[in-house]
């Protein structure tokens, strides 16, 4: 399932990135922590956080995930969004909590 | 090849920047991505740890035809017992900097599992060295 799709799927609001948007999703990962993230996330998930300061871009683009999804209606920070537009990493929102969203994507991503 | 970044105690913006950097060269030299994403993972964090702890350090990299060394040294608190601080989930970072997400005392340990040599020397009140190694082949090849 490529990100856009799972944008469209989950109505998923874009604030950065758009060039990522045809990347594909091979799982995700749930997590605040970014020292959990640098050593579980894989190349090509989704990374579901609540995070928004700007090392959620450091870390993102280290790992090359598919996309960073901020739960809780909450924004980038402004220092993120700037930094955001010249990455290649699609920085996604939703007004779900991570414990929801992250059922969804999965279900989603068993039947893709 | 020689690179060298500075880091600034508090200054999270710049986080990130040294590691980044030798992504991009040791993508260019061809590195195998299992190795890059190592070394990267182990220098972020060990940037991480200068910008939250220290009051300023520098990255130093060194990139040769088989392995690549990486020197963070840093003006800094130092470190009392590098043994503890070895521990999973032992931290001694600021509540500021663990609502960032940091500081959960993963850091070290991330280190640690993702290179192939990890010293550290630490004088309190002085500061802290760390020094990582990893082969681009597997050893002894």
């Amino acid at each position: 399932m490529k990100v856009d799709d799972l944008v469209k799927e989950l109505d998923l609001k874009v604030f950065c990135g758009k060039n990522g948007l045809q990347e594909e999703i091979t799982g995700g990962y749930t997590s605040d922590l970014l020292s959990d993230v640098m050593g579980h996330i894989e190349e090509g998930m989704i990374w579901i956080t609540m995070q928004t300061h700007q090392n959620i871009l450091a870390v993102a683009t280290l790992k090359d995930v598919a996309a960073v999804l901020i739960v809780n209606g909450a924004s980038p920070d402004e220092e993120t969004l700037k930094k955001g537009e010249g990455e290649n990493i699609p920085v996604l929102g939703t007004s779900y909590a991570s414990f929801e969203i992250t059922g969804k994507i999965y279900q989603l991503l068993q039947k893709a | 090849m020689q690179f060298k970044f500075e880091l600034e105690g508090g200054n999270f913006s710049k986080a990130g920047y040294a590691s980044s950097q030798i992504k991009k060269v040791l993508k260019q030299l061809s590195i195998d991505s299992h190795i890059i994403k190592r070394v990267v993972v182990a220098l972020y964090e060990a940037e991480v740890n200068v910008v939250a702890h220290a009051w300023r350090g520098i990255v130093q990299a060194e990139i040769d035809a088989d392995k690549i060394s990486l020197i963070l040294q840093d003006e800094g608190p130092g470190i009392p017992d590098i043994d503890q601080a070895m521990q999973e989930g032992f931290s001694t970072a600021s509540p500021a900097v663990r609502e960032m997400g940091f500081g959960a005392g993963m850091g070290l340990p991330n280190m640690k599992k993702n290179v192939d040599e990890l010293k550290i020397e630490s004088k309190v009140d002085e500061g802290t060295t760390v020094r990582m190694t990893t082969y681009f082949s597997v050893k002894g090849e």
